[in-house]
């Protein structure tokens, strides 16, 4: 599905989180945005957003679309970091175990393999924070 | 009361289905030939062609040129409109505006799609294609799923039973076995929708469009020119279109369509009417709960309580407000670009009484609302009888 340099260019929004901040209303958005929808600003910082979030809404996918065949039955969900709302795969967990507004952190996962390029596909997924202290400050993810 | 932008006066439609021994430029040139004469052949200025994926479906771009060389009306301008789902739709308020601009006075619009050429797993790729392709569709979300994301909101936050959707599923399949042009004309249970198979989670297959092919036509003509051609011509009263975020996860208030709120407000404005004067509805019912959230975001009930007109009965046909007469996406079926094209053929039938055995009680105004993506995109147009 997609080229080499396509998947390369969206390394760090994928990633890494990246989002951006209207240095004039406040509003976060993720991907990054160049023009603020809420005020026009174009005064937009990148950020990271941090690693945990909460559930908003979520959905078991039995019938994939090509490339996520062996993948079914997955749980992808809306998660909310920070104000700021995520769309993407919930990992390692039962579809009976999802209650909306379970806390859930990301973490680093493969995403597919075998696209048209034959690239292994790499982003961000979420899960159940695991069981330790938890660690406010931003680590990157992946990298422990 | 506002003037006319332009008329309807020709029409066709093919039967919606697994076209098999079909091609897109067939579906096409056969509704087309039925539109131009059922309009009694006119000349035609421009070909405009609604369609979302035939790249994808078919491995063929550059459509509107295909269409228009084999009706024959090279070297007219032809261009392909596209707009999700709501192609249809859009294609109709753009055609609408070019005549009523006076550029061309008259157009052919050719709603098309072939969806049978994929195998299953292909076309959910290609549906899910309205979609934010690099941070949605990348992690497998599927148009269903992210449909399936806002319905769960739905139904938590306004309580609505899965059996009010299934009351919505089961009138639409009834409507749509007296639709000669319907691809689902058999009913449906409120039991077999409850236990239909899961596509994602909470959205099943009897929540589903059908997968199928469809071609529908609109011969469109200046106000002027109207009566010269037919002697019932439906007239465009009001056009509107307006879009929201691409994704559902940048909306502040997601279970309150603002594109076809918008699009509405600006169609009765231009027609000088509401709501309250429309006879008769056809309806983007990708799911029923976006049916339910449209009928909420045009006024017809308050938020959460759409459930209220199954009920009461409003919207069966003999009601106060019919609304899929035709049996809607859900059983009439959802051929992406035509289906906003198969929508405002039906209502003009409606209008000028030909409906057959799914006609309305003598409606003089229709409305439709078309919706694209997860309705990041929307066209409402109010039509009327000419009489």
């Amino acid at each position: 599905m997609s080229s080499a340099p396509r998947y390369w260019r969206e390394i760090p929004y994928r990633y890494r989180l990246e989002a951006s901040l209207c240095e004039r209303c406040g509003s976060k958005f993720y991907p990054p945005r160049i023009i603020c929808p809420n005020c026009k600003s174009r005064e937009m910082k990148r950020i990271r957003l941090p690693k945990r979030g909460t559930l908003v809404s979520y959905s078991v996918v039995y019938f994939p679309p090509k490339g996520f065949e062996l993948q079914t039955p997955y749980v992808v969900g809306l998660v909310e970091i920070d104000g700021v709302k995520v769309v993407g795969q919930i990992t390692d967990v039962l579809p009976s175990e999802l209650k909306i507004g379970m806390e859930l952190e990301a973490c680093f996962r493969k995403v597919r393999v075998n696209g048209k390029s034959g690239i292994i596909q790499y982003g961000i997924k979420f899960r159940k924070p695991e069981k330790r202290d938890a660690d406010e400050s931003y680590v990157p993810i992946g990298v422990r | 009361m506002g003037k006319s932008l332009a008329a309807i006066v020709g029409l066709g439609m093919i039967k919606v289905g697994m076209h098999w021994s079909k091609s897109i430029r067939e579906l096409a040139v056969e509704a087309g030939l039925k539109a131009l004469d059922d309009a009694g052949n006119p000349d035609v200025d421009a070909v405009y062609v609604s369609n979302m994926a035939s790249g994808l479906f078919c491995d063929q771009e550059n459509l509107a040129d295909l269409i228009a060389d084999y009706l024959a009306l090279t070297p007219a301008p032809a261009v392909k409109i596209e707009a999700a789902c709501a192609s249809g739709g859009v294609a109709l308020t753009q055609a609408v505006a070019a005549v009523a601009s006076g550029v061309y006075d008259t157009i052919l619009l050719v709603g098309v799609e072939k969806m049978s050429e994929l195998v299953s797993t292909e076309v959910t790729n290609a549906i899910a294609c309205c979609l934010d392709a690099e941070y949605e569709k990348f992690y497998g979300v599927t148009f269903q799923a992210a449909n399936a994301l806002l319905m769960r909101m739905y139904m938590e936050k306004y309580r609505v039973k899965r059996e009010a959707f299934g009351e919505f599923v089961s009138l639409m399949h009834q409507n749509a076995t007296k639709n000669p042009y319907a691809q689902l004309r058999f009913p449906v249970t409120v039991e077999q929708y409850l236990n239909s198979p899961v596509i994602a989670d909470p959205i099943r297959l009897l929540d589903c469009a059908p997968v199928g092919d469809g071609a529908a036509a609109l011969v469109i003509t200046s106000t002027k020119k109207a009566k010269k051609v037919v002697d019932n011509p439906v007239f465009i009263k009001g056009i509107g279109q307006a879009t929201d975020t691409i994704s559902i996860k940048d909306r502040v208030d997601p279970l309150f369509l603002r594109s076809v709120s918008k699009a509405a407000e600006t169609a009765f404005q231009m027609a000088g009417c509401s709501i309250e004067d429309v006879d008769v509805v056809e309806l983007h019912d990708s799911f029923p709960f976006v049916a339910f959230m449209a009928m909420e975001a045009l006024g017809l009930a308050e938020r959460g309580k759409a459930y209220k007109l199954l009920e009461n009965g409003d919207i069966k046909p003999g009601g106060k407000l019919p609304i899929n007469l035709s049996g809607g996406l859900k059983a009439r079926g959802h051929p992406i670009g035509a289906t906003g094209v198969y929508q405002a053929a039906e209502l003009s039938l409606q209008l000028i009484g030909e409906a057959g055995s799914l006609q309305a009680d003598s409606p003089a105004k229709a409305l439709m609302v078309s919706i694209g993506g997860v309705a990041s995109n929307a066209a409402v147009i109010v039509l009327e009888r000419g009489d």
